[in-house]
């Protein structure tokens, strides 16, 4: 018997009489938190990420700001030209190693848990390019804010890969104390359009 | 309203002072209270210890001792808990269905003393007096299986003359555990050294709780380390009044006879009634 | 790495060892009181965590009633969406599957996200002899792996190790294994962060193979889920051509949808977060973004034991996020060691002995590892009723005893009690004879309660284990049954009725 086969008859063996219904109770939603952008910034800033507000037409210079002068790589569907950015067309991992800085959009904004999430649409780029450089420069509509954790599920496709980020890089593996800035980016800098 | 009391197995070999007290106090609040004399042990040492065979016949007793009462009311969280949570396991294992119906009906009417106070009379006030500092530790099983909240608080709040003083890290189980003390006696008594810390940490000269088995262990280290700090059930402060203020134990013949030993004994201990 | 759990002596030596030492105890005290105040704070900003609780055990347990369909199911979702699915039923086939698709890419090293199911089938002592070097990149994992020492915590198997001792590792074992760490390295976490920066950067960008596990696999979308903090997931699950994903069969939950109170469960349970830095997810492949060929390792290794245990089944709705552990008073005072598992604490109480059963005499002592407090039900964002399951499975060890030739003096006792207690008319009996030993005891004793009551200072024999640090009260000489008897229920008392 295969090990497929066999697990699959242990697991039917040993559930032999139990009956498979269970009632799931539907999980509770969040209060009403009001002001859900004024929310998701305040929360953003609470991982001690750097968050920007911006209208659409500052957005050039608000991202210009951000990157500081540094060097940057842009997805190629990033609808906003980043002066002097390298656009991503399959570079190495080493090459994007030597890249300051990555400019990006996201797909969906959750206000309770300051959360961002990507889902690597052509204006968000490969999952390496926000991954690799040291800032990553995320650009969030207010429009993309939404209340909570099952509003996001309930957008998101799962056939994408995504990435859930929620400030920079962080560990609390020395005395469970939280410190930013291990292997992902180690600043996170959220221009956040109207 | 029939009301019997489960004295506890512990408290009627070593603490029969605690059921005195609950004698005494719910007599004062009008309950005329009952002894089943058939009463023996909730059968939680053996349960607790993964005996569940050996605690058929213990659970047996139990729900002969006390079918046909409308109320059990215990000195204890955890013998309440016994009653209310494990029972029914044990009743299971016996194939018993008869047994399964019985402890059905007792489980549900198996009160902690704070409970049947508080839910059940309805009453917070006992008419109490305590003067003493004193600090409260919620035992695990009366916190977190049974969820008696802040009724034994409100109890002691309401004492006259008392002074309550919070107990550092609370809710943090002070090591007992039963067997577990016995199995696993270093990791009980570490557990036990940071309890006792907390309670001399408070002040008070007096640690109170609803199971005296956790306080023979918190007392017992208190004890050893000549700590100052005696421990009460707390249905011993709640019977005391002011015309037994003078003569905290009126009832136990031991307090007498220490004082009668021989003078050598006092060698071991400064403070000495 | 020589460090093994194997061979390690039952709980109470272990721990006796463990309580011991001076190091240990501050540092877990300081690192489980740190983590215990930031889970409190986060989930009081949760009005509805019990009924969050409730979804999530929920959705575990539904999962679990049906676990072939949806494993079926899983792994029909994951091959349509490019995924290579092996089944595997127990460690050594896990490891031999991993060995071989490693030894297909022609390499010699794979990089690994921290991953309990690999830690559990030891995957890197087998890689290690099939010449593979597996480099762990999770910094606590490191901080172990670089110190040859074992995993103590679930999330942070480093927990047992402060910040000074750390920076002695980096600064002793970096460079036997590849980037030293930089000199004047200072104990400063942010630091100590750093240099894990600096040291697996190479290691990543040159990685051809990564080995992870899975928080959850979606069975109706065929998606594995990472929930991370640091990045080196994202970086393994990302930059190399081959991923390896080995996930335990009871990771799998029904719908996409269910992720949802998973996911709001998780971090304020395991780190005190809102939300973790980084949760990856991913179906199969994605041409052109991340790993081209994708494995997934369904593992049974013991899973299937533990399903047909119908009170310890639900030991299997466990997500792995430590606050049963970060809350229990017995692990707090004697680390993760002395549980002799990668599963330590309240949790590992329950899952070593359904995992393996309780034949051997380490296993069997950690159901009886706890006070049975209960702190650790009330924190499980699964609402695993822990302190039942040890009951129960401290009953699966005594069954297991019965038809001893001798039995052990603990089951003669109990049976001695056992008889008492099954009639009044003997316990009145024990009570005058403890009596009778109690006025010995008042008569000849030398220690005396505050308050009055005599008492046994230090008793010999059995009695050792409770006089060796605490005193015991001597027995009354009137047990109440016999004042009661005596008394009339106190009516014959003056005064004080």
């Amino acid at each position: 018997m295969s090990a497929r086969d066999d697990i699959l008859r242990r697991v039917r063996e040993a559930l032999d009489g139990v009956s498979p219904a269970v009632e799931v109770p539907p999980a509770p939603r969040a209060p009403d938190r009001g002001d859900l952008v004024a929310l998701f910034v305040e929360r953003v800033e609470d991982y001690r990420a750097v968050v920007t507000r911006c209208t659409a037409a500052g957005l050039g210079g608000a991202v210009a700001d951000a990157l500081d002068g540094r060097s940057s790589v842009v997805p190629p569907g990033l609808d906003l030209e980043v002066v002097g950015s390298l656009v991503d067309d399959g570079l190495t991992a080493v090459e994007l190693d030597a890249i300051d800085a990555v400019v990006t959009r996201a797909a969906v904004g959750i206000a309770e848990t300051g959360t961002i999430v990507m889902d690597h649409q052509p204006d968000q780029g490969r999952r390496a390019i926000s991954l690799v450089p040291d800032l990553h420069v995320c650009i969030v509509d207010a429009v993309q804010v939404v209340a909570d954790v099952p509003d996001a599920i309930a957008l998101l496709d799962p056939a994408r890969p995504l990435t859930w980020i929620s400030g920079p890089s962080a560990t609390s593996d020395i005395e469970l104390d939280r410190v930013e800035g291990v292997h992902g980016p180690r600043t996170l800098h959220v221009v956040l359009v109207g | 309203m029939r009301v019997a009391l489960q004295v506890t197995c512990v408290n009627d070999a070593m603490f029969p002072d605690t059921g005195k007290a609950v004698v005494r106090l719910l007599r004062r609040l009008g309950v005329d209270v009952d002894f089943p004399g058939a009463q023996t042990c909730c059968g939680q040492p053996m349960v607790n210890t993964g005996y569940l065979d050996e605690a058929v016949p213990v659970v047996r007793t139990f729900v002969d001792a006390f079918a046909g009462y409308d109320a059990i009311v215990t000195p204890s969280g955890s013998c309440a808990g016994s009653a209310r949570h494990q029972h029914s396991i044990v009743a299971e294992r016996s194939g018993d269905p008869a047994l399964v119906a019985a402890v059905a009906e007792t489980g549900p009417k198996t009160y902690e003393l704070s409970e049947f106070l508080v839910d059940v009379l309805g009453v917070t006030d006992v008419g109490a007096h305590f003067p003493h500092r004193v600090t409260y530790h919620p035992t695990c099983h009366s916190l977190r299986m049974l969820g008696v909240g802040d009724r034994p608080q409100r109890l002691l709040e309401a004492v006259r003359g008392i002074t309550l003083v919070d107990l550092p890290q609370a809710n943090e189980c002070c090591g007992f555990g039963g067997t577990f003390a016995l199995k696993n006696a270093d990791t009980s008594v570490a557990m036990g050294a940071d309890k006792a810390r907390h309670v001399r940490d408070t002040g008070a000269e007096v640690l109170v709780a609803g199971d005296n088995s956790c306080l023979m262990h918190i007392g017992g280290m208190l004890s050893r380390q000549r700590a100052g700090v005696r421990v009460m059930h707390l249905a011993e402060i709640l019977a005391s009044t002011e015309e037994s203020a003078g003569d905290p134990e009126p009832d136990n013949p031991l307090v007498e006879e220490v004082a009668q030993r021989p003078s050598r004994d006092q060698g071991d201990e400064g403070d000495f009634r | 790495m020589s460090a093994t759990f194997v061979g390690m002596p039952a709980f109470p030596t272990a721990a006796r060892a463990a309580l011991g030492d001076t190091q240990l105890r501050r540092n877990m005290a300081h690192a489980t009181h740190t983590i215990r105040e930031k889970r409190a704070a986060v989930v009081a900003e949760v009005e509805d965590w019990e009924d969050l609780r409730l979804a999530g055990a929920g959705v575990k347990e539904a999962a679990l009633r049906d676990l072939a369909t949806h494993l079926e199911t899983l792994e029909a979702s994951l091959t349509r969406a490019g995924a290579t699915v092996h089944w595997a039923r127990d460690a050594e086939e896990a490891c031999a599957i991993v060995a071989r698709i490693t030894h297909a890419h022609g390499v010699d090293e794979v990089v690994k996200v921290k991953s309990m199911a690999t830690a559990e089938i030891g995957l890197n002592e087998a890689l290690e002899a099939e010449g593979i070097a597996a480099w762990e990149t999770d910094l606590a994992e490191l901080i172990v792996q670089l110190g040859d020492d074992l995993p103590s915590h679930i999330l942070v198997p480093a927990i047992h190790r402060n910040r000074a001792e750390i920076r002695e590792i980096f600064r002793r074992r970096m460079g036997d294994v590849g980037r030293a760490a930089p000199g004047g390295l200072t104990d400063d976490p942010t630091a100590l962060a750093g240099a894990a920066r600096e040291h697996l950067r190479e290691k990543f960008l040159g990685a051809k193979v990564a080995v992870s596990g899975a928080n959850f696999a979606v069975a109706d979308s065929g998606t594995l889920v990472v929930v991370e903090s640091e990045g080196n997931g994202r970086m393994c699950l990302t930059l190399p051509e081959v991923l390896i994903s080995v996930v335990g069969i009871e990771k799998v939950v029904a719908t996409w949808s269910d992720l949802d109170p998973m996911l709001r469960l998780l971090p304020r349970s395991s780190t005190g977060e809102r939300m973790n830095p980084y949760t990856s997810t991913w179906s199969g492949v994605t041409p052109g973004d991340g790993p081209q060929e994708v494995h997934v390792v369904l593992l049974d290794n013991g899973r299937t034991r533990a399903l047909a245990d119908d009170v310890g089944r639900q030991a299997l709705r466990c997500i792995r996020c430590s606050a049963c552990l970060n809350v229990c008073p017995v692990y707090e005072r004697t680390g993760g060691h002395a549980y002799g598992s990668v599963y330590p604490g309240p949790i590992g109480a329950i899952l070593n002995p359904l995992l393996r059963g309780v034949e051997d005499e380490q296993t069997a002592s950690l159901p009886y590892a706890s006070s049975l407090c209960g702190a650790c039900f009330e924190v499980c964002p699964v609402r695993i009723d822990i302190p039942s399951v040890l009951v129960d499975q401290r009953a699966a060890v005594v069954d297991s005893h019965r038809d001893d030739r001798v039995p052990k003096a603990e089951a003669v006792a109990m049976k001695a009690a056992a008889w008492a207690f099954s009639d009044s008319r003997r316990l009145a009996w024990a009570e005058k004879a403890s009596g009778l030993g109690g006025r010995v005891l008042r008569r000849f004793g030398r220690t005396t309660l505050p308050g009055g009551r005599a008492a046994a200072g230090r008793l010999p024999g059995p009695g050792a284990g409770w006089t060796g640090a605490r005193d015991l009260p001597a027995p009354p000489e009137e047990s109440f049954r016999a004042w009661w008897d005596r008394t009339g229920g106190g009516q014959s008392e003056g005064g004080h009725s």
